[in-house]
């Protein structure tokens, strides 16, 4: 799901050809709000940070597989693509071809995770003493 | 005598038809895009995310280019938009401890674990205008150095090891959170309440306070224990599947202050701590937020309470500038008939002090 919910519509595309006509949407692609809480000095008692757009879709299965989709931001086509890549995940016929669908998001991600720390830590600072006097 | 009178119609549609060809400006200049909002200004849009308290960036560039670029007006459309909406549930409090760092420094302690990390920074510029970006210079691929995995803990977390630095107390996981955009602000606030209310108020308002704390009223003795940017992930307990999902990651900006305190009859001497967080990069609001923040603990830890930073009713109710601009500006609304009965009343006044005293007699 953390996945899934970090991928693109085109990362996630194929799924609809995985589903064929089999997938019957449960509930359709609805957007709301979700209040994002912080903690009190990132480690206390929780606040109300304020909130973020969510998407959120449900499709069933024949066989009675539920899944359930949700995403941050405003996208439909995702949060029912979301919805689909956890109903077909969940059913053994297709939970690998599900896998073989993340793994390039996966390493996608994951690649763009270690660009961000490494020009990230290009900005750390090494400090040197300044040779003292002889006084 | 009351007279209710309407109109206007034509030239309230002829204005806003004026406004969309005053926002476009110069034909012969390209339209700018909201995608180019979003990833050009974003400075831009963080603001309008942390004050309009919706993190959409999308529609924060929508909104600040409908806006003509004015970011309270922006942050309005947001808080508009966001009313429509129904909402889903409240996350799992984001741990940024857990945090995607893209900055992160210290100004208490030079070698923390992690080290200090400079990232995208204004810090340390020379505030030259750059005419390269005038002329449109292509924009050299940054460094990159090998990243290690060391942890980087909060550097407020290191201190509290020797119990030299207050412990925030973790809360009742039962009790409700207080939610200012469900309930009216009710006064005295709580500091979860306050920590809202701060988040989404104004920026200038804010680092207005926050300087004044500095400058001497209020004092407090700030030391900025840390500030990161970075990604954290965002979770939500879903009531159909029963466990927590994962939604995506935000930027947020968090600053912890490290104040001075010299005890109280029940406190030892130690640090106590000032806290802010927001959507975004936005270190100067976040700094301020601290600020105020510690400065709004005052009657908690025994301190006298005389400065406006200080006073709990004055920060929090004033701190909101869709409500402030609101207020403000609806002064321009017209006000006929409360001036027409104001000027009724001077002028009977000035008749009576002119020798004709219709008002007295009448009195008498």
């Amino acid at each position: 799901m953390a996945t899934v919910a970090r991928a693109t519509v085109g990362e996630l595309a194929a799924l609809d050809a995985m589903a064929g006509d089999r997938a019957e949407m449960l509930r359709a692609p609805e957007i709301g709000l979700v209040m994002v809480r912080g903690r009190i000095g990132g480690d206390g008692a929780p606040f109300n940070l304020g909130e973020a757009t969510v998407t959120r879709a449900a499709v069933a299965l024949p066989d009675g597989v539920i899944g359930f989709g949700h995403v941050m931001g405003r996208d439909k086509d995702k949060a029912r693509l979301s919805a689909l890549a956890d109903a077909l995940w969940q059913a053994p016929a297709t939970r690998d071809a599900v896998e073989a669908l993340l793994a390039p998001v996966r390493a996608r991600i994951a690649a763009e995770t270690t660009l961000k720390r490494e020009r990230a830590a290009a900005t750390r600072v090494d400090f040197f003493t300044m040779v003292r006097g002889d006084n | 005598m009351y007279v209710a009178v309407k109109g206007g119609e034509r030239a309230i549609d002829n204005a806003h038809r004026l406004l969309a060809h005053a926002r476009r400006g110069d034909p012969a200049v390209p339209e700018v895009a909201p995608a180019q909002i979003r990833e050009q200004l974003t400075l831009a849009v963080d603001r309008v995310m942390t004050e309009g308290s919706l993190y959409d960036r999308d529609l924060a560039a929508i909104a600040i280019k409908q806006a003509r670029g004015d970011l309270v007006e922006a942050a309005f459309l947001v808080r508009a938009f966001r009313s429509t909406l129904p909402r889903f549930g409240a996350s799992e409090p984001v741990d940024t401890a857990a945090m995607q760092v893209a900055r992160r420094v210290s100004a208490t302690f030079k070698d923390i674990p992690g080290g200090q990390v400079l990232g995208p920074t204004f810090d340390y510029t020379h505030r030259l205008v750059d005419f390269l970006l005038e002329a449109g210079a292509d924009v050299p691929e940054p460094a990159r150095a090998p990243a290690d995995e060391t942890a980087m803990p909060r550097v407020t977390d290191l201190l509290g090891h020797d119990d030299l630095i207050e412990r925030n107390p973790p809360g009742d996981p039962d009790a409700p959170v207080p939610d200012l955009t469900r309930e009216p602000l009710d006064l005295p606030a709580g500091r979860d309440l306050r920590l809202q209310n701060l988040a989404r108020g104004d920026e200038g308002f804010i680092l207005a306070l926050g300087y004044s704390t500095q400058r001497g009223f209020g004092r407090t003795h700030p030391f900025a224990g840390e500030i990161r940017l970075g990604e954290v992930e965002v979770e939500l307990f879903s009531e159909d599947l029963g466990f927590a999902v994962p939604l995506g990651d935000i930027t947020v900006t968090e600053c912890q202050m490290v104040n001075q305190f010299k005890g109280s009859a029940t406190e030892p001497p130690r640090f106590t701590r000032g806290y802010g967080l927001a959507f975004g990069h936005c270190e100067r609001k976040t700094m301020g937020m601290a600020l105020v923040d510690r400065a709004l603990r005052a009657g908690e830890l025994g301190e006298e309470v005389k400065a406006p930073a200080q006073d709990e009713e004055f920060v929090l109710m004033h701190s909101d500038n869709v409500q402030a601009t609101g207020f403000v500006e609806h002064l321009k609304l017209p006000h006929y008939v409360d001036f027409q009965a104001e000027l009724g009343l001077i002028r009977e006044i000035a008749g009576r002090q002119a020798g004709d005293e219709p008002l007295k007699e009448a009195a008498e």
